[in-house]
């Protein structure tokens, strides 16, 4: 039970760090293999803003988030915009430099060494419910992610930008002919993306760890979630997260030295299995 | 020239053949290159890093430029190539460093073809996902299986025999730059031959447009099946040549920063044309070194730098820059001693 609740929290963390990737994904058909680089930002900011100037943890991760989300908004802006229309060939080529640069800088500012941020005491340790054993930082982020996750549905369910949004991953030009900016919404959804992410790496750098190379080593995670769980909704890559992190995190615990081969063979199982991801429409493109 | 009184199969075969030719300047490229092995003695060793990646960056054209596949993890068939090679070495299965070369080229080209029906499945993202996974998976083999790998610490003791039993692979490099330029000719002969065969025609069609090239009749699939296959090998090959040149095979090997070189050196050199692979090699190892002098250890950096410059100026602008030395290129490959002007009409 205890490694099922791990595996929650840790596909939940999972869900936070690559929703951002999916919507992007989704909405521009642009591929962004520098996600991680936002999350590894948002890791890196915490540990500075937590370790260095001391302000509070719980404080630390909105401001992770703010960073994150200004970065990227700033970022589309000036770079990515000009990126969109060019051929999956140069995006590749565009985010894994943005990576390469990412993971150089931050080896040159921070040193390559892991880093750990100091999480209050009231976050350490264990406590038992009916036999089983749950960590408070686990069952924070599982509250936390949780959270997130509702309001996410809800945005998109519900309110008005949720469903500009959805006209205009649905069908681009006729959102467009209906007078929905969908520059706009990208930025919007872009930077929000980002900044999940950068909150991601906040929350995660306890439990996934934390160093420049970071974005190269979860790209993967990445690709999975939103290969396996689609892109035309949350709930896709939602399960698509949550099995995932399960399936780690048992491989991890009953077969230790084949635990890196679990997460492959589900990938390409998945893909034998439904091509197209778990809940893939009929897609308009 | 295209009168239509002839038989369309006449009309192919002339085409085909036209496109074929040998053109001066390729000739005198591959003396320039042959006459390396003699001018410059002292350089071997970075001109055989200079083939292998040539030969690496060839590999990836075959898919990319000609198949319009992007790998994202084209360095699990070149690691494959050097763990095959070097172990082939070290535990003396195969005596003869040419044979080894090709059972290693065969055994990545095997994976490559057993890879490649997952590669087919999906988009371009479910592509980059699954080329980027095999090579992570096949990283993460070489570093559990340690025993017979080495793990971390790479494949050590491996020994080269004599090539052919009479060359001994030198300290200096001698032998292994001729070895290398050697096999990088004889692969680019065949991968020339292949892309401008009817097949070659095929692909180009198939990356077009993959629904239209079935509809007259190309079987898609298949020829993609073998073209990966193919180009699975070229790359198991290059990474061959580098486990026997150097003697040695590391986890390096597998890494996505490899990928995502060749990809850059194919980039810089141009797809489409085989000839981009080795340019690009060339550019990129005087780059590298260059750039290592200034920061040896955060090169990685500059390598990204170049990359976004060279998507955000627009890589069909750079093309756009060569383009009259292209031309007077084309201009000398059509003219031929003691014949006017080749190709009267335009095709």
């Amino acid at each position: 039970m205890t490694i099922l609740f791990d595996g929650i929290a840790y596909g939940m963390l999972l869900f936070v760090l690559a929703c951002g990737l999916s919507v992007t994904l989704g909405l521009m058909n642009f591929i962004n293999l520098a996600h991680g680089a936002f999350a590894m930002a948002g890791g890196y900011i915490t540990v500075v803003l937590v370790n260095r100037l001391g302000v509070p943890f719980l404080l630390g991760l909105p401001l992770a988030f703010l960073f994150g989300a200004a970065l990227g908004a700033v970022l589309e802006r000036t770079l990515y915009v000009h990126v969109y229309a060019k051929s999956h060939l140069d995006q590749v080529l565009f985010t894994i430099g943005l990576v390469f640069m990412a993971v150089a800088g931050v080896d040159y500012v921070m040193g390559s060494s892991q880093q750990f941020i100091d999480i209050p005491t009231m976050l350490q340790g264990q406590f038992d419910v009916f036999g089983v054993r749950i960590g408070r930082y686990r069952l924070m982020i599982i509250v936390i992610c949780g959270l997130l996750t509702v309001a996410l549905q809800f945005i998109l369910a519900s309110t008005r930008f949720g469903s500009r949004l959805r006209a205009a991953v649905d069908d681009q030009r006729v959102a467009r002919g209906l007078g929905i900016n969908v520059g706009a919404v990208f930025g919007l959804t872009f930077a929000f993306g980002s900044g999940l992410a950068a909150l991601g790496g906040a929350l995660g750098a306890e439990i996934l760890g934390l160093d420049p190379n970071f974005p190269l080593k979860y790209l993967i995670y990445f690709l999975i979630v939103v290969t396996v769980g689609g892109t035309s909704s949350i709930t896709g890559p939602f399960v698509a997260s949550i099995l995932l992190g399960i399936g780690d995190v048992m491989g991890k615990y009953y077969v230790p030295t084949l635990s890196a081969f679990v997460i492959y063979s589900i990938m390409i199982v998945m893909l034998l299995w439904r091509p197209q991801g778990l809940f893939a429409r009929a897609s308009a493109r | 020239m295209s009168d239509i009184s002839r038989p369309l199969a006449d009309q192919v075969t002339e085409f085909l053949s036209r496109r074929a030719r040998w053109s001066p300047i390729e000739i005198a490229f591959w003396l320039v290159a042959a006459s390396t092995i003699w001018l410059f003695p002292a350089r071997h060793l970075i001109l055989t890093e200079i083939c292998i990646w040539a030969l690496f960056a060839l590999s990836l054209d075959l898919i990319l430029g000609y198949a319009g596949i992007i790998s994202l993890g084209h360095a699990a068939f070149f690691g494959l190539g050097a763990y095959a090679a070097g172990l082939i070495g070290k535990y003396d299965i195969i005596g003869e460093p040419a044979l080894a070369l090709v059972a290693s080229g065969l055994a990545a080209a095997g994976l490559g073809f057993a890879t490649s029906f997952l590669v087919l499945r999906g988009s371009d993202l479910t592509r980059l996902m699954v080329t980027f996974g095999i090579s992570l998976l096949l990283r993460e083999l070489a570093n559990k299986y340690s025993e017979i790998t080495g793990g971390a610490d790479g494949l050590q003791g491996v020994e080269i025999k004599p090539l052919l039993g009479a060359f001994r692979f030198d300290l200096y490099g001698h032998t292994g730059y001729a070895y290398s330029l050697v096999v990088l000719f004889v692969l680019f002969l065949l991968a020339r031959r292949i892309v401008q065969s009817p097949f070659g025609l095929s692909l180009q069609a198939i990356r077009g447009n993959p629904l239209r090239s079935s509809a007259v009749g190309i079987a898609t699939n298949w020829r993609l099946v073998a073209i990966y296959t193919l180009s699975a090998g070229y790359a198991g090959v290059a990474g061959a040549l580098l486990a026997q040149t150097q003697a040695f095979a590391s986890l390096e090997m597998f890494s996505v920063e490899r990928s995502a070189d060749v990809l850059l050196i194919l980039i810089i050199g141009g797809t489409g044309y085989l000839y981009g692979g080795i340019i690009g090699a060339l550019i990129f190892r005087f780059l590298q070194d260059y750039l290592s002098t200034l920061t040896a250890r955060y090169w990685q950096f500059w390598i990204g730098l170049i990359l976004i410059a060279i998507v955000l100026v627009g890589r069909d602008r750079i093309a756009g820059w060569t383009a009259p030395l292209r031309k007077l290129a084309d201009a000398l490959g059509r003219w031929r001693p003691g014949r006017p002007s080749a190709t009267g009409g335009k095709s």
